[in-house]
């Protein structure tokens, strides 16, 4: 048995060619960007090396620590919401009659492409057309605002679409991680008299921890690095009110062909994106795990 | 008896009415999420089935009394939403079996085989789901310049299977390591060669993990949208994602034709997810947990 399962022939054949294929397409590109932000380069010239002045200017550009504050609120509005999921997932798994057929409905959102859910989010906020402004004057609000058009509202309506696609996603991975719990513990805590509240805190809450803390690096890393409503829907403005990172690296980079900046921009991405996840691994590290199985 | 029972049991009328209350709240806070979840789809469908007249005067889920099919034949005869779609499917086709074939070669290799990287090579595959896509996208955009494969389909395979490897590994690993090794024993012992093995035992038994990566990876490649949007600048090559961009652009005034064109765009998708909602929720839930 060992001998033919380690022929190093036919591991390689195994292996070879798709770490080759993930070296040169996930690997490579990551170094390459380092070092195309060290060069001044409009993407079809030659490069021409700057050293560190992309970074320099990265440092002091107030567009990218704009573009950076409005991916951290989003991180933000996303953590907030778990709490709103996961409140969600433990109502879903207390038995009740339909469960699977709910968390299969607001799974729908995050299956479809944002491309689609980006344009019908345009129609949505629509300033005259729109459901959204046809139901609140219903409701008697006068003038609504044109919501993707206004600079201190841009944000949040483009937050709704964001957390109204991935919902159903954390609910989902809550309510696998809550129907994983024995039922014999809840019955136990009962006859000893707990409330279900004292329930849902004191012994579902400690026995999802592992599954809260992928899901709070998830949905941190996911708002830094996000891209795709925002850039369908407004590309970032008005006047760059709605910039996030990969936004603002986007068009660096494939509108303003500053491939060198862009590449500096992708790069402090990738290192803010590392950063927080070993940032909230350490700060959510505990000693000992329960075990409940 | 089960507990709950007892508890019914011992309540008084009162406290058996505040469960009653309770749990008709629980209900109307569901079904309250669903009703948010869904109902812009329903307007979709509504207003791609109108035309400008009937979104702009007629209530918001007003049901059209004559239902406009004909956005529809329009949008799909009038563009290229055709070959969009056409570019969409055969893409997704190929990226899908190159990812999951490769992704269980790679899997059995390290659940089976014998080798010293072997858990360095996992953690390699495993780290590269933390790398964000667009601090690769400059340098992807520009080494597929220099190898030529900027605007063609070949740039979007290659970076497809590449991105979607790790997970689609990390959903077999489990199910690999679950399965059991004694068939693969006696087949050794009666002289089989790995690669028979592979092919002929191994792979077809593990086809239900397959299925639900499969559906997973179309999901993914089927509505990848900024792959598309950098490397692909001809018609002939665009997916769907980047086509309805581009076309509703050309249509911003016309509500029935965009509303018919994006209902085009998600229909294949939410048809598999009628069929197949329990292997879809499985795998989504199956490779994320374990991240």
């Amino acid at each position: 048995m060992d001998k033919v399962m380690s022929n190093k022939k036919m591991i390689a054949l195994y292996v070879l060619p798709s770490l080759l294929l993930i070296l040169a397409v996930v690997y490579i590109p990551i170094v390459l960007t380092g070092y195309y932000g060290l060069n001044e380069w409009n993407g079809i010239g030659s490069m021409k090396f700057v050293g560190l002045d992309n970074y320099q200017r990265l440092l002091k550009d107030s567009v990218f620590w704009d573009s950076a504050k409005h991916s951290l609120l989003l991180a933000v509005f996303s953590l907030i919401s778990l709490i709103v999921y996961l409140a969600i997932a433990m109502v879903l798994a207390a038995k009740l009659r339909g469960a699977n057929l709910f968390r299969k409905i607001y799974l729908i959102p995050m299956l479809l492409s944002s491309v689609a859910i980006a344009q019908l989010w345009l129609k949505i906020y629509h300033p005259t057309s729109g459901i959204m402004n046809t139901l609140l004057e219903s409701l008697g609000v006068d003038n609504p605002p044109a919501w993707l058009a206004e600079p201190s509202l841009v944000l949040f309506a483009l937050f709704i679409p964001i957390l109204w696609q991935y919902a159903g996603f954390y609910i989902l991975i809550y309510y696998a991680a809550l129907k994983n719990i024995p039922t014999s513990l809840e019955e136990a805590a009962k006859i000893d008299g707990a409330t279900s509240i004292q329930i849902a805190y004191k012994i579902k809450l400690p026995l999802v921890m592992e599954v809260l803390k992928v899901t709070v690096v998830l949905a941190v890393v996911g708002s830094l690095k996000y891209f795709d409503l925002i850039y369908v829907m407004t590309n970032g403005g008005p006047n760059g009110a709605s910039e996030v990172m990969a936004s603002y690296m986007y068009r660096t980079a494939f509108k303003s062909y500053d491939f060198g900046y862009g590449s500096a921009i992708g790069f402090a991405l990738l290192i803010i994106c590392l950063v927080a996840t070993w940032v909230i691994r350490k700060l959510t590290e505990t000693k000992d795990t329960i075990q409940y199985s | 008896m089960s507990v709950g029972q007892m508890d019914a049991g011992a309540m008084s009328p009162k406290a058996a009415f505040a469960q009653k209350i309770g749990y008709a709240i629980l209900y109307i806070v569901l079904i309250a999420v669903a009703v948010l979840q869904l109902f812009p789809l329903v307007w979709l469908l509504l207003f791609s089935l109108k035309n400008n007249q009937e979104v702009f005067n007629l209530p918001p889920f007003a049901i059209p009394t004559h239902p406009r099919w004909e956005n529809y034949q329009k949008v799909w005869e009038a563009g290229n939403i055709d070959v969009y779609f056409l570019n969409s499917v055969w893409i997704t086709v190929v990226s899908t079996l190159l990812t999951v074939v490769l992704a269980s070669l790679v899997t059995y290799a390290i659940t089976r085989m014998k080798w010293k990287l072997s858990s360095l090579v996992l953690g390699l595959f495993m780290v590269a789901m933390m790398i964000p896509v667009h601090s690769t996208l400059i340098p992807l955009f520009s080494m597929f310049n220099d190898v030529n494969l900027t605007d063609k389909p070949a740039s979007l395979i290659l970076t497809y299977v590449a991105f979607n490897m790790p997970i689609t590994i990390m959903i077999l690993l489990g199910f690999y390591y679950a399965l059991p090794k004694e068939v693969e024993e006696a087949a050794v012992i009666d002289g089989c060669s790995v690669n028979r093995m592979f092919f002929r035992i191994v792979f077809p038994m593990t086809s239900s993990v397959i299925a639900t990566t499969a559906i997973i990876n179309m999901i993914y490649n089927w509505n990848e949208f900024i792959f598309v949007n950098t490397f692909i600048s001809s018609d002939k090559f665009k997916t769907l994602t980047v086509g309805v961009q581009n076309f509703i652009g050309q249509y911003t005034t016309d509500w029935g034709a965009i509303g018919a064109t994006l209902m085009i765009s998600i229909l294949p998708i939410l048809i598999t997810f009628l069929f197949l909602s329990d292997r879809i929720v499985e795998g989504i839930a199956a490779g994320s947990v374990k991240g």
